[in-house]
């Protein structure tokens, strides 16, 4: 069963897979960088319709990068598609280890406890010269599923990226229509009710954060591999909290909304970064101000939360 | 052994720090509910400010034993003029809505304040040593350490002290504490909570901007320094409880000292240490140490 | 006879306060009980003992043969007690027909064999799949207008048919109401409790409800258990309970009339 969304995900990637080729360097790294951003804010999707903020996503966004890079290291594994998967395989573990603490916390606790987590992580790492302390290292594909890349190295992460975040959006949506999916904006509106109806709303929200966090280090294996290198900025705070503002300004409406919404949003700063690097972060942040205060429309999902008791 | 004291001085040295900015960062959770991002940018905006009061002082040929009372009052401006200007322009239009949603606003308002002092200030760093070195040093046994610290850690315990018979001893610091207990009651009371948001508001824009200005002379002052403020400051306070005054204290004490333990041991572990140890009191205390008591919900 | 529900002994203090003292009862399968008693005599912590929201302090609940004290709640509601409550619990951003769904999302993942297997494709108890069933459940409680209403729009008196359909989806062998005619206009009381008694009892499940309004409680109910002070001070059919001194006295308010300068003169 085909629907809007699935197909318009399709069509969109079948456009990109067309016109890559024939794109120019800037536009193709800054496709592929967006899409990788973009799988990160799908999993802030994801958990905002569960009611969840988290300003912590750049953990996984960085555990997924340097998985990657570290693979290939350790391994001589130097395979794009192995890399991606040993990222997803690692944030989720990890995911389903701080989600037991995680998963207790609601509301700003949950955001800043995940924001901890991140930190965390960029303390250990800016002091880890195995990985290159706060300089980080380089990452870089040579094969994808055994195919040599040579040359077209750029088209093959952009087109690895593209088919990633759309199989992603789209088992997203499937998953959001399905039974347990469903439960996520009843969580957001009211847990009483979800856990008197039979149903365990710790497991759900469990589950939804270890989801985002698989979909934040897809994200960042895919930025390792197309920007090359990767360093412990990708897990400070203010990095989380810039795909928390994409997500807001792309809204939670459609698995698609994150994916536009970033490609929008990278092109928007590297044209502000050209003119006024001073004043892109003043931009960013005045926007916001208008569409928490004209368009909570725009943030209906986060706003739509209640949490009465009887 | 004297590896131990230095621990120690380096401890209290630093949570004095923590607890000046953490204090306000609390305060104005406990009233109003809103956890400041932006409590960082007011930190930097307090530390260009007495940077260049005292820098354009010197260089005026003042007297460099001015520089201390320049900087409280550099402090004090920042404070007294962002405070109001935040709470009555922006926040107040915005009471009422989600936890999260006020958090994405302050987040807003550090980014904006952030460029601002870029565009204000410049992207070069500042420098005021001259506060920082002009007291001399004290000794304790073999070790030596510049009398400011000194001041740091006195004005922390002033400030504490004030805070707490404020809270306790006047009208409207009784006030603020039934406001940060419980707002709906205390409206209904009579208490003017929109007032107490204000003063609240204003009282931790000061204090963060102090623990600027107390810093200004103990480092470069650079565009950014806010930014890694802001989450040291919300460990402490996450650590001791949000809305707690004792809580921040032994918050600060407790981070100065595993930050300073790690220095000296394993400087490798000193970010991830602040962290790790409020992960750990998370874990045994979901609430923070000094955290009230749960509601009975149905 | 073995009762469906047995408490026995079940005791609850909050610090100082005693919100339940011993209360023991047991309750047949089919039978509708009205559960009366001022505000902190002891019933809604009863209540909340039974759906596992509180723990006791001492004392057990059996149903059907099986231990449930201190279970989780959403143990329990697998088990097959379901409550309501007195301000209803909905997903207000969610339409009603979706409320309905998510119920029905819920039993059929709990109807599984094992964590792994595949949900029913239909919900058990209705054998229907979960949309026909939800529309089954909107036409038996006259919500089918309202299909397409997020809950967070609704009257209250719609608000609390809907808090109890909710607890339909599940199928309950045992239904705990609580209030359910509070915050609702006089004129309509009676109609909702109409529908809810016929929806349910249809069903053949056995009802406890909470109520203060005392017609309420005389008309549907063939049992009353009244609380006081954290204990169970009369228990019977209404008319004996609700004439019984000591209940007109601390439950309902009125001295009875010849008793009452005595009473006054103790």
């Amino acid at each position: 069963m085909r629907d809007v969304t699935i197909r318009s995900l399709a069509v969109a990637l079948a456009l990109v897979l067309a016109a890559g080729p024939w794109l120019p360097q800037w536009a193709l790294s800054l496709l592929t960088i967006s899409l990788g951003k973009g799988l990160v804010v799908l999993g802030l999707l994801l958990l905002m319709r569960t009611g969840l903020v988290s300003f912590g996503q750049g953990l996984y966004y960085c555990l997924g990068a340097y998985a990657a890079g570290v693979l290939a290291q350790w391994t001589g594994l130097y395979d794009a598609v192995a890399m991606l998967v040993f990222s997803a395989i690692v944030s989720v573990l990890v995911a389903s280890v701080l989600g037991l603490l995680l998963a207790s916390y609601r509301g700003i606790f949950f955001a800043m406890l995940s924001l901890a987590f991140s930190m965390i992580l960029y303390g250990l790492l800016i002091k880890m010269p195995a990985f290159g302390s706060s300089d980080g290292f380089n990452v870089v594909a040579r094969t994808m599923l055994g195919i040599e890349l040579a040359g077209k190295g750029g088209y093959a992460v952009l087109a690895l990226a593209a088919v990633s975040a759309c199989a992603a959006a789209m088992a997203l949506h499937r998953y959001l229509g399905s039974h347990l999916g469903s439960l996520a904006p009843a969580i957001r509106d009211n847990e009483l009710r979800v856990e008197y109806m039979g149903a365990s709303v710790r497991g759900a929200v469990h589950l939804n954060y270890a989801i985002a966090a698989l979909l934040a280090g897809m994200g960042g294996g895919v930025t390792a591999l197309s920007v090359g290198h990767i360093d412990p900025e990708m897990a400070y705070w203010t990095t989380s909290g810039e795909f928390v503002f994409v997500a807001i300004l792309s809204g939670t409406g459609s698995v698609a909304a994150p994916l536009a919404g970033s490609i929008l949003f990278e092109w928007l700063r590297s044209y502000a970064y050209q003119y006024s690097p001073n004043t892109w972060q003043m931009v960013l942040g005045a926007a916001m101000l208008l569409i928490i205060m004209f368009l909570p429309a725009g943030l209906w999902s986060v706003l739509a939360r209640r949490n009465k008791g009887a | 052994m004297t590896q131990l004291l230095a621990v120690a001085i380096d401890g209290v040295i630093y949570a004095s720090w923590l607890f000046i900015i953490a204090l306000g960062l609390t305060l104005i959770y406990g009233v109003m509910k809103i956890l400041n991002l932006a409590h960082g940018s007011l930190y930097a905006l307090g530390a260009y400010a007495a940077a260049s009061l005292v820098g354009y002082w010197l260089s005026a040929g003042g007297s460099p034993y001015a520089s201390y009372g320049l900087l409280a009052a550099a402090a004090l401006v920042v404070g007294l003029v962002t405070g109001p200007l935040i709470e009555r322009g922006l926040l107040k239009h915005l009471y009422g809505r989600d936890e999260i949603v006020l958090i994405l606003v302050t987040y807003a308002l550090f980014l904006i304040l952030e460029d601002m002092i870029k565009l204000l200030w410049g992207v070069e760093s500042y420098v005021v040593s001259e506060p920082y070195g002009l007291l001399g040093n004290m000794s304790f046994g073999p070790l030596d350490y510049p009398v400011y610290n000194a001041v740091l850690v006195v004005a922390a315990v002033v400030i504490g002290a004030a805070m707490t018979w404020g809270l306790q001893r006047t009208r409207s610091g009784r006030m603020l504490v039934a406001v940060i207990h419980d707002r709906e009651i205390s409206a209904a009371m009579g208490i003017n909570v929109q007032r107490m948001y204000l003063v609240t508001f204003t009282i931790g824009a000061v204090l963060a901007a102090v623990g600027g200005a107390l810093t200004a002379p103990t480092v470069s002052v650079v565009p950014g320094m806010g930014v890694e403020v802001i989450v040291l400051a919300f460990a402490v306070v996450v650590i001791g409880g949000l809305g707690s005054l004792p809580g921040a204290a032994v918050g600060a004490l407790l981070v100065g000292m595993v930050r300073s333990a790690a220095v000296h041991y394993l400087p490798e572990a000193e970010l991830f240490s602040i962290y790790a140890v409020m992960a750990l009191v998370l874990l045994v205390r979901p609430k923070g140490l000094f955290s009230a008591a749960e509601v009975r919900r149905i | 006879m073995t009762a469906i529900l047995e408490a026995k002994g079940l005791s609850k203090n909050f610090g100082a306060v005693t919100a339940a003292a011993g209360i023991s009862a047991g309750i047949e399968r089919d039978t509708v009980t009205g559960l009366i008693g001022t505000n902190g005599a002891g019933k809604t912590t009863f209540v909340n003992m039974i759906t596992g929201h509180l723990k006791p302090d001492a004392g057990t609940i059996v149903f059907e043969g099986r231990e449930i004290t201190a279970m989780l709640p959403r143990r329990i509601t697998r088990l097959g007690i379901c409550r309501s409550f007195q301000i209803p619990q909905l997903y207000d951003s969610l339409t009603v027909f979706q409320n309905l769904m998510v119920g029905m999302s819920i039993v059929l993942r709990n109807a599984r064999g094992g964590m792994f297997s595949r949900v029913p494709s239909t919900v058990p108890g209705f054998g229907l799949p979960a949309p026909d069933a939800a529309a089954a459940l909107l036409a038996q409680f006259d919500l089918v207008r309202f299909r397409d209403r997020p809950a967070g729009e609704l009257p209250e008196g719609i608000r609390k048919l809907l808090d109890i359909a909710m607890t339909m989806a599940a199928k309950p062998k045992v239904l705990l109401l609580d209030e359910p005619t509070s915050g609702v206009s006089a004129e309509e009381k009676f109609a909702i409790m109409d529908m809810v008694m016929e929806a349910v009892r249809a069903q053949g499940v056995t009802v406890l409800f909470v109520e203060h309004d005392m017609d309420i409680v005389a008309r549907y109910a063939g049992r009353v258990l009244a609380f006081f002070d954290g204990r169970i001070i009369s228990d019977g059919p209404p008319d004996v309970v609700l004439a019984d001194a000591e209940v007109r006295k601390y439950v309902i308010g009125e001295a009875a009339p010849d008793r009452g300068k005595a009473a006054a003169h103790a």
